[in-house]
């Protein structure tokens, strides 16, 4: 049987969609379920990955440490993994603490140009004997040769593997297959694909990847994500299952788990709101939604066109102090417009 | 003893470190009426940065700090613009020829220095350090929400080119948002702070933006801003292309705002911002340093500094 490896970012991607709000209890009742599907790996943490929590991309309510905590106390068979960016996260403040609360599996993170940021965190994890991926995100904003690169630099680093990220779900099919291709043909390590449904694409989206040589995929429970939300794992699952893949989770537990995810991780499912479908073609970070909508409803501008202009600024993740600058810039043009 | 002034009289500098950094020094230090570089150093005659000093008609050599021990009398102060791991080796050697250092690195070791914070101070160490780029751009601001408000919680956002970011920024991140938030510690006797270094790759390249957010009691904008005025300007006089862009907004329990730093396109573009400010700085300081050791040259002994 075709086989592939799961990740499961709901308790760490979901948290963007409740501002870095998950409590204790959350990750514990969504840990437990995922374990007994038999998830294979388990990612916890404030939305941006460890060390995030800030003014910058928002305060979380749990700490790095809390948030490991819990989750390690309710994951018996699953792996716990963390996603880490050299941006936000340093070795000695967040890196080696969260590997000594029994981390198994570590992204370490950049925006997709830059994977030599994530040389000295790769080789670290590396040398600690835990399982290392690099993560490359906002990938439709390069080459899929730049990418191919970028994954080989991961993989000269020592990284098991390169996840790429479409982070703001503007990618069609064709574009999914050509880059990975493209790339699963040029380097010897596994090749990931993270989606987003901002255009209503993520499960297709997944699946191309799969054919075209992918052999990690990531999924959240009833898509419990940034923006419009990931890949909705349950439905992964069954499609999976459904082409003949192998991947080690229970079907009918998988669907209990996102009962759960539903009932206590989230006020609303993830649906796919008019802004999410402009962030996915201005392309921009699907992260930025929450931060979008309060600096358009604060400015008295219309979030559609803050993302544009985000868009056409080039603007990264990590960048949403951009936004308020932006948000202000729309402002006193329409107050402008209005005096003339 | 009177003290003579002597103001056609120039400090003789040595550059140590022929990268991006040294090289640009060389410019400012060259445009600088207070200072004149005698030796510019790298490791090799072909470097870019080696070329460049020999275009401009700069003594130059490629013994590395062989240079300053084999001829000691070259220079007074030495601009390390190497690495944080050269410095530790550098510091023992030129502290004992007697040398003002200015130290690039993120070493850690020196006393850590903002010219827009420290001009009115009279110390002067003999070994200083620039912090980081975005140290430079930051601590001004956040030294002054600090001294108007009760504060619980600094942070300090910066955004820069990916072009601008070179091999050893990319290796030594940590370094660097350790060395800032120390710093924005040190200058605003705030205990929580974070810093955050963000590469953006987009072509044409981006300037240099730098965001300022404070966790405050009460908000006093009326105070912050007349200061922030004179601050501003009080920058620019040494760092031109430094702009206000987000003036301060309190949002929630927090002041925001937001600055933008161009460089004056000397030895890379004018998006390289980062370069340009630290390096502004660290000339601003030399400049300072300068003027004081030169009041005294008429004198019959040396002025103690």
């Amino acid at each position: 049987m075709k086989k592939v490896l799961i990740s499961d970012p709901t308790l760490r991607d979901g948290n963007h969609a409740v501002h870095h709000q998950l409590n204790a209890d959350q990750v514990a009742a969504y840990a437990a379920a995922a374990d007994a599907a038999g998830v294979p790996i388990v990612e916890v943490g404030h939305g941006n990955g460890l060390g995030a929590s800030s003014l910058q991309v928002g305060m979380g309510l749990l700490s790095d440490a809390e948030m490991l905590t819990v989750a390690k106390k309710n994951l018996k068979r699953s792996k716990l993994g963390i996603h880490c960016m050299p941006s936000f996260a340093t070795i000695n403040r967040d890196l080696q603490p969260a590997l000594d609360m029994g981390v198994d599996v570590v992204r370490v993170g950049s925006h997709c140009t830059e994977a030599d940021v994530t040389e000295r965190q790769i080789r670290y994890v590396s040398s600690k004997g835990k399982e290392v991926f690099g993560a490359l995100m906002m990938i439709h904003m390069t080459s899929k040769e730049r990418l191919a690169e970028e994954c080989r630099k991961m993989e000269s680093y020592g990284a098991n593997g390169v996840i790429l990220l479409d982070s703001v779900g503007g990618f069609l099919p064709n574009d999914v297959r050509n880059t990975v291709e493209h790339i699963v043909s040029r380097v010897k390590i596994p090749i990931g694909f993270h989606a987003h449904n901002n255009l209503g694409l993520a499960v297709g989206n997944s699946i191309a990847a799969l054919e075209a040589g992918a052999g990690i995929l990531d999924g959240s429970a009833r898509g419990f994500g940034a923006g419009a939300g990931n890949t909705q794992l349950e439905v992964l699952v069954a499609v999976l299952r459904k082409l003949g893949y192998e991947t080690g989770i229970d079907l009918y537990k998988m669907l209990d788990a996102a009962d759960v995810a539903e009932k206590e991780l989230m006020k609303v499912v993830p649906t796919i709101g008019g802004v999410s479908i402009v962030s996915g073609l201005a392309g921009v970070f699907s992260g930025f939604k929450k931060h979008v909508e309060r600096a358009a409803v604060q400015y008295g501008v219309d979030p559609r066109d803050i993302f544009f202009e985000l868009g056409r600024r080039k603007i990264v993740a990590g960048q949403e102090d951009c936004i308020i600058e932006v948000a202000i810039n729309l402002s006193s043009q329409k107050e402008r417009i209005r005096a003339n | 003893m009177t003290p003579t002034p002597a103001p056609n009289q120039k400090l003789k500098v040595a550059i140590l470190g022929s990268g991006n950094i040294g090289a640009d020094l060389l410019i400012k230090v060259m445009r600088s009426p207070h200072l004149e570089c005698s030796l510019f150093i790298g490791r090799n005659l072909d470097s870019n940065g080696i070329q460049a000093a020999r275009r401009l008609g700069v003594n130059v050599s490629d013994k590395s700090i062989d240079a300053i021990i084999q001829d000691p009398g070259c220079c007074e102060l030495v601009f390390d613009a190497t690495s944080a791991k050269d410095h530790l080796r550098h510091w023992p050697i030129l502290e004992k020829l007697g040398k003002m250092v200015i130290d690039m690195t993120p070493s850690k070791l020196g006393v850590m220095t903002v010219p827009a914070v420290d001009f009115a101070s009279d110390i002067m160490d003999r070994n200083v350090n620039m912090v980081s780029c975005g140290g430079q751009a930051s601590i001004p601001l956040a030294n002054l929400i600090a001294k108007t408000h009760e504060v619980e919680y600094i942070e300090v956002v910066s955004s820069i080119a990916s072009k601008s970011a070179g091999p050893a920024t990319r290796v030594n991140l940590d370094e660097y948002i350790e060395t800032t938030e120390a710093a924005l510690q040190a200058f605003t006797g705030c205990k929580k702070t974070k810093t955050i270094l963000i590469l953006n790759p987009a072509d044409p390249a981006i300037d240099m933006q730098t965001t300022v957010s404070a966790k405050v009691k009460k908000p006093n904008l009326e105070a912050l801003e007349p200061m922030l005025k004179v601050l501003l300007a009080r920058i620019q006089s040494y760092v031109p292309g430094y702009e206000l862009i987000v003036p301060p907004v309190y949002q929630g329990d927090r002041i925001f705002l937001m600055v933008r730093v161009r460089g004056r396109g000397d030895y890379l573009p004018t998006y390289a911002g980062n370069l340009d400010i630290i390096n502004c700085a660290a000339v601003a300081t030399a400049e300072k340093y300068a003027q004081k050791k030169l009041k005294f040259v008429g004198g019959a002994e040396e002025a103690r500094l």
